[in-house]
């Protein structure tokens, strides 16, 4: 697997050489039409938030939302930030998804290791439970979930609630139960297609387990770690339901969760809700711009085996 | 964390006898035995008490009568099937809610998944300028549902938002309430979560066209086979993989469908999906723990069925 990255490449360049080949100026143009008319409707929810946060309330009120009247300036977004807790809760944000993308990875790559390298009597099973995991919606958990973080005491001075209610640990560890399984299952898939003299070389030279795992199987997994990585960083941060379960104060919510709380502190204020959504898309799309093709590599090594 | 290393030792002599004798058994030290319990150990404890665990309770606690919590004062008593029996018989969002989710998993199915195919498989043609139609039909798969559900809480609003105000009825009596009225509603949620879904299916049928051998296609051109007839017959079986994948993910996605419905008015009012009304029933005023968990449950059983069928396939190879 480690090199179907490229074969994959070079397939997509020859197959794009004939396809164009093959089809018509008539299919090409009936394509363009139907591509055109497609990704403009598919544009215009982004562009009108985007073209309602720039507008003052007033403006809009006075012109219409649908208008060009009046002024253009980012004084939703200042006050935004102030009024919204969204300096708050982007940090909440960060302390809950990296130490999760992190965990994560580190827990699925050492059952992967274990796995895929060794043969063990229970290793399906022990996939198949990880991979089953993954699946499951989560609000199946939610009622003993609950009761399960209620009730679990922690010193007052690790939490004020005294329980996992209301913690960012509680948070972190239910979203890596949850995803754990689907790295797992990529990983070690991953895992498998790297040469098996690989560990017996190291054994001979006296490698122990531990050591095969963190220094030669790791480094070579560095790829799918990247784009598990990129993955699950974006769907940790876009999580909505575990916070809003276990989260009770509103100042501990991450970014995603919190955004719900934009109807009710701008009181139907539209220009200061659509600020606010921007600003909460702004990390993914940098995300987007910036790793792209580990994103869909992600994906993509998740589909790679069926 | 403290049940964690408690059990490790009890793990440690199952996982050693489970490792086959083919990896020649000797040659791992007692150290290395105890890592690599450990290292499998860990995380399918994690594993186990928060999901597994968590699901079986979830069938434990639907044959309760559990109301505000499991350590209710005069403890918790098994009441057999009736919180069963009052979802379907007194229950009134029940029905409709697996009607919404039947009606959520039909749409993606016929309208959204395969919306996403033809979009791949026109951007697979390689026209000019096409990254710029990916990027678009791409970023709002990097959103959440949550932001999604925002972002068309802007198109929908009757006094404000965007169709109202194309069609001229914005804040006056007659605009139509696109979120409101519950027997649109459902509609205006499923586009929304579409804007999502198609572009994640087209990412998918991209990556699995660009590794369809290209060889199949000229075979088929050469055998005066018509464009349409390559795709249906070659291209698209060729893909089984990611079709397994995409038919999934539907699925699942069907199951899931939670956040949107939750921002727009937690799940009321013609948006009832089963996931909205267990939490419904574990927050607020008319918290019963047992009704939630029996609302779980049936989730749980119906889930199972589409999860057992593809794990089915994707080990049944590794099994034998």
């Amino acid at each position: 697997m480690s090199d179907a990255a490229p074969t994959a490449t070079r397939n997509a360049d020859q197959a794009g050489g004939t396809a164009s080949r093959i089809i018509s100026p008539r299919t090409r143009v009936v394509s363009y039409v139907f591509l055109s008319i497609t990704a403009f409707v598919w544009i215009i929810p982004l562009v009108w938030t985007l073209y309602t946060s720039l507008r003052p309330e007033a403006d809009t009120n006075k012109y219409g939302y649908l208008s060009t009247g009046g002024t253009f300036n980012f004084d939703n977004f200042s006050q935004a930030w102030t009024q919204g807790l969204f300096a708050k809760y982007f940090v909440n944000s960060a302390i809950i998804t990296i130490p999760a993308v992190v965990i994560t990875l580190l827990l699925a790559s050492m059952v992967a290791f274990a796995v895929s390298r060794f043969t063990w009597k229970f290793n399906i099973t022990l996939l198949i439970m990880f991979t089953a995991g993954n699946l499951l919606p989560a609000q199946i958990l939610a009622a003993p979930l609950f009761q399960f973080y209620k009730h679990f005491p922690l010193p007052l001075s690790v939490s004020d609630s005294g329980s996992l209610l209301n913690t960012f640990i509680g948070v972190i560890i239910a979203n890596v139960a949850f995803q754990v399984g689907f790295c797992t299952f990529v990983l070690s898939n991953y895992m498998k297609a790297l040469p098996s003299e690989l560990g017996e070389a190291a054994r001979v030279d006296g490698a122990g387990v531990f050591r095969q795992y963190w220094q030669i199987i790791m480094p070579l997994t560095r790829p799918a770690l990247a784009a598990l990585a990129t993955l699950e960083f974006i769907w940790i941060y876009n999580d909505f339901f575990w916070a809003l379960l276990f989260i009770q104060s509103g100042d501990r919510l991450p970014i995603t969760t919190g955004i719900n709380n934009l109807n009710g502190v701008f009181a139907q204020n539209y220009n200061l809700i659509a600020a606010g959504a921007i600003m909460t898309a702004v990390p993914t799309l940098v995300i987007y711009l910036v790793l792209q093709k580990q994103f869909v590599a992600g994906l993509t090594l998740g589909s790679s085996k069926g | 964390m403290a049940t964690t290393t408690a059990s490790k030792p009890a793990t440690g002599p199952d996982a050693v006898k489970a490792v086959s004798k083919r990896r020649r058994l000797h040659l791992f030290s007692t150290g290395d035995k105890v890592i690599l319990s450990l290292m499998v150990g860990i995380p399918a404890l994690f594993e186990a008490v928060l999901v597994w665990l968590p699901a079986l309770l979830s069938v434990g606690l639907s044959f309760t009568n559990a109301r505000l919590d499991t350590s209710q004062p005069g403890g918790m008593r098994s009441v057999g099937f009736s919180n069963y029996r009052f979802i379907a018989q007194d229950y009134p969002p029940f029905v409709p809610a697996l009607e919404h989710n039947l009606i959520w998993l039909l749409f993606l199915t016929f309208i959204a998944t395969p919306l996403g195919l033809l979009i791949a498989v026109l951007l697979d043609f390689n026209l000019r300028g096409s990254w710029l139609y990916q990027s678009v039909f791409f970023i709002p798969v990097m959103l959440s549902l949550a932001l999604v559900g925002i972002i068309w809480q802007l198109m929908y609003s009757s006094d404000s938002g965007l169709i109202n105000s194309v069609l001229g009825t914005a804040g006056k009596p007659g605009a139509i309430d696109w979120l409101g009225n519950s027997s649109i509603n459902l509609w205006a949620a499923l586009i929304a979560t579409s804007w999502k879904h198609v572009g994640y299916i087209m990412i998918l049928y991209l990556a699995g066209l660009k590794g369809v051998d290209p060889t199949l296609k000229e075979a088929a051109a050469i055998d005066g086979a018509s464009a349409t007839q390559t795709f249906f017959r070659v291209v698209f079986p060729a893909m089984r993989p990611i079709n397994i994948i995409v038919v999934v993910i539907t699925v699942i996605e069907a199951l899931r469908a939670f956040d949107i419905v939750y921002i727009i008015n937690r799940g009321t009012n013609g948006l009832e999906l089963v996931s909205a009304l267990v939490v419904q029933n574990l927050v607020g005023e008319g918290t019963n723990i047992g009704v939630g968990a029996a609302l779980a449950t049936v989730l749980l059983v119906v889930s199972l069925v589409p999860i057992t069928i593809y794990l089915g396939r994707t080990f049944r190879k590794d099994m034998q």
